[in-house]
């Protein structure tokens, strides 16, 4: 079972949270929307194999939403920040991730 | 003469507690201390199963979580039976009952063993190239009879009497197994003051060092050295100290479960104890420290009883004082062996010979011969007689070219036999760390971590004692550290007279037998024999993930412990690759078999699942009310009176609420409090209706789209003041209306002040509908003005009942006069009496959700959910009129104007009435234009609910139809099996189409 850190109750069990898909796709307004556009932010999602930064719900704690970046592989949580808060570079999470990788690999 | 194997003294087990035991009938003795194995031993008794296929005699292999052969039944009573148990890590108790498995009459004639006669038929993948046609024979012949013949033990029929606990743990550092290094590590980590959760999953800690008695650490005994690091760290009160204890599944983020077993092996366990404890421990830092496996020897006929792993032999010998025969051969490519050969000659047991593949021996080759025992160096077993047990041994030498030359019999009624160790893998490379392949020893050994983990000793590879200790205690000190203490760092043991067990073979070894006839087992609990892992490849196999499942080799309960890297080296033979370019299949959870009883836990009977009552539940139940379970709610269905059916229950409270006064429990609708300075505009953008104008004490059906504009739930919501609402939901969607409210709450808009609370279950809701319904309720409520003029349809007024603070809703789902009246819940029954006694008095009745489902239906109430899908929009459902047309954005409205959502030929909700008004539809039926469709015609749309309707006289339903609103008038058809159900296609509304009843 993963360990979360939720950005307001620190490290808490998987089950407390609910995964609600993927973050940073606005909320298009009525007017000046195409039905491409509405039918992207409906239904189209990236899906990557690595960094992903999603939407998550403390929702058997404190409730709150916050966003989370994770790799889609591993499981593991690179960083969690609160709504509205700017989207991660991923491209530079993922060079630090590598780096580290690569360190660790060469430490043994 | 019972017990005629046992040595005199020594040993582990205490001789002053004979226990007393059954195994197949026959009365035997051991000592508390003993495994059912070691008691068998010591009784001369080495046959105890019978092989999985060839039903072949098998004996004790192994001394510990590995045994491929004895498994065994143990019984307490026919409830408490558990198959499938290695006797090896059984304890014995006073009286226990041990049964072996899989042989019919008995162990010594088992009528299958014909098998092993028919072996040639029974080559890989021999199911699957026999049993093909006729293919319904499948489940009902073949598959049946073939179960019964190569079986395991029985499940017992009864439900499990024990209880099962679950205990959540933390701590700084985990360390799985208590042999030389977890004892190090657990030292070093308990030093840096660490929270420390020690487990193994022997009823005694020590590992090797229980089986040694020749090595010294710092000047003590190894047995002594372990006992006195166990009591230190038993008496420290920030470490858990945890035996008969398995580590079974490493998940993420350090998350590990362990399965302690509390009193199988007790002869009376107190009633007061739970059988077993599941463990799910979160550790900062994780020290694996799990040992090693010694490996067979894949040489013909190396199965029959009698023949066990060298190590295990020395292991019975040292820790509970018995011989594994009295004329034992030694066949090895490891150093151990000779540890075990010199420790029962030692002990007086007769050793022919050692045979040592090795063509130079080993560093105690030296050492036997000056003991005075023979080896052979280039020597290899050529097969082995004896009916129930080995009796001879034969062996050649092998020659330069690879062939092997027979040399001799040896006499013998035993032999051990040792190939090498396998590092136990199998939590590392669950915590999906990368092993990695040492090609100078041919192992395979942890590599990168996926978690905060670490291993030490044997399972990392490392061998002689000493590096253990060392490695062990720096193992824990690294975790303690990486936990964030502060450490006194590292140390160095000193031993003495220890054996670095150097030396292995993988794979199947040479001989002089026709190689088409003879058995070399490598799996032994699944009867896969070397010839079948080279057939497999021959047939095409490549990856060993293939010959695995092919040749069912390493997937028995055992999952191949003892097997599955000499499978991996001869397919690796076969296909002329080396060992890594093959591959290792995966290791997965449960390292041993585990109890469903642990998962399952307290999760059983009525703690299986949260069930949820209102208020009034237990005053139903007395009034004899049938109840429904709609989530995790129990609701009233229906009250049938004495002899009264489901029918005519319903039909009679339907008469009821039209005709006078009916109550009803609405309390599990979801309900919940908007409050905020921004609560109107809030609402006014949630739901598609407009809010803004909605005065203080009025009412408004809402409904709820997600932004893809399909209808996601309604409810009545009423205006309670300026800046809160009442809200309600459908008993289901509560939850999630709550969270679809919340996500646009705190991420959408996060400029609001509006505040969520969910109230399902503070108010108790009687809903009382019916002409009647003012006259009932009116003498009860104080502080509130029922009439007409003062509170109309859709109004919500704040008062009490009977001196309780009540939401008096002037609403209806019946289409009748109606009000809600909410109480908080403690109230709930003591008002429902009172509101109940004022309407039997005036001739109604109380009625139930099946009621409530016919009079909505009547009206064409639409449920959402039953009625909808998902797909539906709310003008489809009939209920566009409350889109908010002139908002600038409401949660629907962009997905609405979707141009695939306003092309006709859209689902529409129709009311549909039989041609025979006394066949009732079923719902989820398909509708079709013609009574007899062509195969493959498309449907035009469905029914969603039908009633029969009493106070109509005929059936009614619910449907979505395309077009539908078009077609009034025409006749459809719903094809059944038993032939097509004509139908007109009518308005939805079927009762009272002007809704005179609802304001009268």
């Amino acid at each position: 079972m993963l360990l979360i850190t939720c950005p307001i109750c620190g490290p808490r069990p998987e089950i407390e949270f609910r995964n609600m898909g993927e973050a940073h796709i606005a909320r298009p307004t009525p007017e000046g929307t195409s039905d491409d556009d509405m039918a992207a932010f409906l239904y189209l999602r990236s899906n990557p194999k690595g960094l992903i930064a999603e939407r998550w719900r403390h929702v058997h704690g404190c409730a709150r939403f916050f966003n989370a970046v994770r790799h889609t592989v591993t499981d593991k949580f690179v960083t969690v920040y609160e709504v509205g808060a700017p989207k991660p570079d991923l491209a530079a999470l993922a060079a630090d991730l590598a780096a580290d990788l690569a360190a660790r690999e060469a430490g043994r | 003469m019972s017990q005629t194997f046992r040595r005199p003294e020594g040993g582990r087990i205490k001789r002053n507690k004979p226990v007393a035991f059954r195994f197949d009938g026959r009365a035997l003795t051991g000592y508390e201390g003993d495994t059912l194995a070691s008691a068998l031993l010591a009784n001369g008794v080495h046959l105890v199963g019978r092989s999985f296929k060839y039903h072949r005699p098998r004996g004790i292999l192994t001394a510990g979580a590995e045994e491929p052969n004895a498994l065994v039944t143990v019984s307490r009573d026919a409830a408490r039976s558990t198959p499938n148990l290695r006797a090896t890590q059984v304890e014995i108790y006073e009286g226990m009952t041990a049964e072996s498995q899989n042989r019919w009459p008995s162990l010594a004639f088992d009528a299958s063993a014909v098998n092993d006669l028919l072996s040639p038929i029974f080559v890989s993948g021999f199911y699957y190239k026999t049993f093909m046609w006729p293919a319904k024979f499948w489940t009902s012949v073949y598959e049946p009879r073939i179960r019964a013949a190569a079986g395991l033990g029985k499940a017992p029929e009864l439900p499990d009497p024990d209880r099962y606990q679950s205990r959540f743990a933390h701590c700084d550092v985990l360390v799985i197994g208590a042999g030389p290094a977890g004892l190090a590590a657990a030292l070093a980590a308990m030093e840096s003051g660490a929270r420390v959760i020690l487990c193994d999953e022997q009823a005694e800690m020590g590992g090797s060092l229980l089986s040694d008695p020749d090595v010294t650490i710092e000047g003590q005994s190894g047995r002594q050295w372990s006992t006195d690091v166990i009591m230190a760290l038993a008496l420290s009160d920030r470490v858990t100290c945890l035996t008969r204890t398995t580590a079974f599944g490493y998940f993420a983020d350090n998350f590990v479960a362990l399965a302690e077993r509390i009193t199988d092996h007790m002869a009376t366990p107190p009633a007061s104890s739970p059988r077993e404890r599941l463990w799910q421990v979160r550790a900062k830092q994780v020290v694996i420290a799990t040992g090693a496996l010694e490996r067979p020897l894949v040489f013909p006929e190396n199965d029959r009883p009698g023949i066990l792993f060298a190590d295990a032999a020395r292991t019975y010998l040292n820790r509970y004082g018995v011989m594994a025969g009295r004329k034992t051969v030694v066949a090895t490519a490891c150093d151990s062996a000779y540890l075990a050969a010199l420790d029962l000659h030692r002990a007086g047991v007769e050793v022919p010979a050692i045979l040592d593949i090795r063509r130079e021996g080993g560093a105690l080759t030296a050492a036997a011969r000056a003991a005075g025992i023979r080896v052979e160096t280039g020597a290899t077993v050529t097969g082995t007689r004896g009916r129930l047990r080995v009796a001879s041994v034969e062996f050649g030498h092998v020659q330069a070219d690879g062939s092997v030359r027979h040399d001799a019999v040896l006499p013998c009624d035993s032999l051990l036999m040792s190939g090498g160790w396998t590092p136990t893998l199998h939590m590392f490379s669950q915590s999906r760390g990368k092993l990695r392949y040492e090609e100078v020893t041919g192992r395979y050994l942890p590599g990168r971590s996926a978690e905060h983990e670490r291993s030490a000793g044997a399972c990392n590879g490392t061998m002689a004692l000493g590096a253990v200790l060392d490695e062990g205690y720096a193992a824990g000190e690294n975790a303690a550290r990486a936990a964030g203490l502060a450490t006194r760092g590292t140390k160095t043991f000193a031993v003495a007279g220890a054996t670095t067990p150097d030396g292995q073979v993988l794979g199947a070894l040479p001989h002089d037998r026709n190689p088409g006839r003879v058995k070399a087992f490598v799996d032994f609990q699944h009867d896969v024999t070397a010839k079948d892992i080279k057939l497999a490849v021959r047939e095409g196999f490549r990856s060993i993930e293939h010959v695995k499942r092919y040749t069912t080799t390493g997937m028995a309960t055992d999952q191949g412990k003892t097997s599955n890297m000499n499978a991996l080296a001869i397919a690796a033979g076969a296909l002329d690759k080396p060992i890594p370019a093959v591959g290792l299949t995966t290791f997965r959870m449960p390292y041993t078999p585990t109890t469903f009883g642990i998962f399952a836990n307290t999760s059983r009977g009525d703690l299986f699942d949260p069930v949820r009552r209102t208020s009034t539940h237990d005053w139903a139940a007395a009034a004899g009310a049938e109840f429904e379970n709609v989530g995790m709610w129990k609701r009233a269905w229906y009250f049938p009176r004495q002899g009264e059916s489901m029918h005519a229950a319903v039909d009679r409270e339907c008469r009821t609420v039209r005709a006078a006064v009916g109550i009803f429990d609405a309390s599990t609708l979801g309900k919940i409090e908007v409050v905020g300075p921004d609560a109107a505009e809030f609402m006014h953008r949630i739901y598609v209706n407009p809010f803004l104008k909605l005065e203080v004490g009025r009412c408004r059906y809402g409904i709820m789209c997600r932004d893809d504009g399909f209808v996601y739930d309604d409810g009545v919501v009423g205006r309670i003041a300026a800046d809160r609402f009442h809200v309600t939901t459908t008993t289901g969607g509560a939850p999630r209306v709550l969270s679809h409210m919340e996500d646009y709450l705190q991420t959408e808009w996060t400029d609001l002040k509006v505040w969520l609370t969910s109230t399902t279950e503070q108010w108790a809701v009687i809903a009382v509908q019916g002409p009647k319904a003012r006259e009932a309720i009116a003498p009860l409520i104080e502080g509130i003005d029922l009439s007409k003029a003062a509170m109309p349809h859709m109004s919500v007024r704040m008062g009490t009942i009977l001196g309780v603070p009540c939401r008096l809703f002037r609403m209806s789902f019946t289409g009748e006069l109606g009000f809600e009246i909410n109480v908080p819940a403690a109230y709930g029954k003591a008002i429902w009496e009172a509101v109940h006694a004022r309407v039997v008095a005036l001739g109604g009745c109380p009625y139930g959700t099946e009621a409530m489902h016919v009079l909505r239906a009547e009206k064409g109430y639409i449920i959402v959910g039953q009625d909808t899908d998902g797909t539906v929009t709310p003008d489809e459902a009939g209920v566009g009129w409350a889109v908010g047309k002139s908002k600038p954005d409401f949660v629907g409205k962009r997905g609405l104007a979707r141009a695939d959502l306003l092309k006709p030929g859209r689902t529409q909700l129709v009311g549909l009435a039989t041609v025979d008004p006394k066949v009732v539809l079923e719902e989820g039926a398909q509708i079709t234009p013609d009574a007899d469709p062509a195969p493959r015609t498309h449907a035009i749309g469905h029914v969603t609910s039908a009633y029969h309707s009493a106070v109509l006289g005929r059936s009614i339903a619910l449907a979505m139809v395309e077009r539908g609103r078009s077609r009034l008038g025409e006749t459809l058809h719903v094809p059944m099996p038993g032939g097509a159900i004509a139908v007109t296609v009518v308005d939805p509304v079927f009762y009272d189409k002007e809704g005179g009843r609802l304001d009268p």
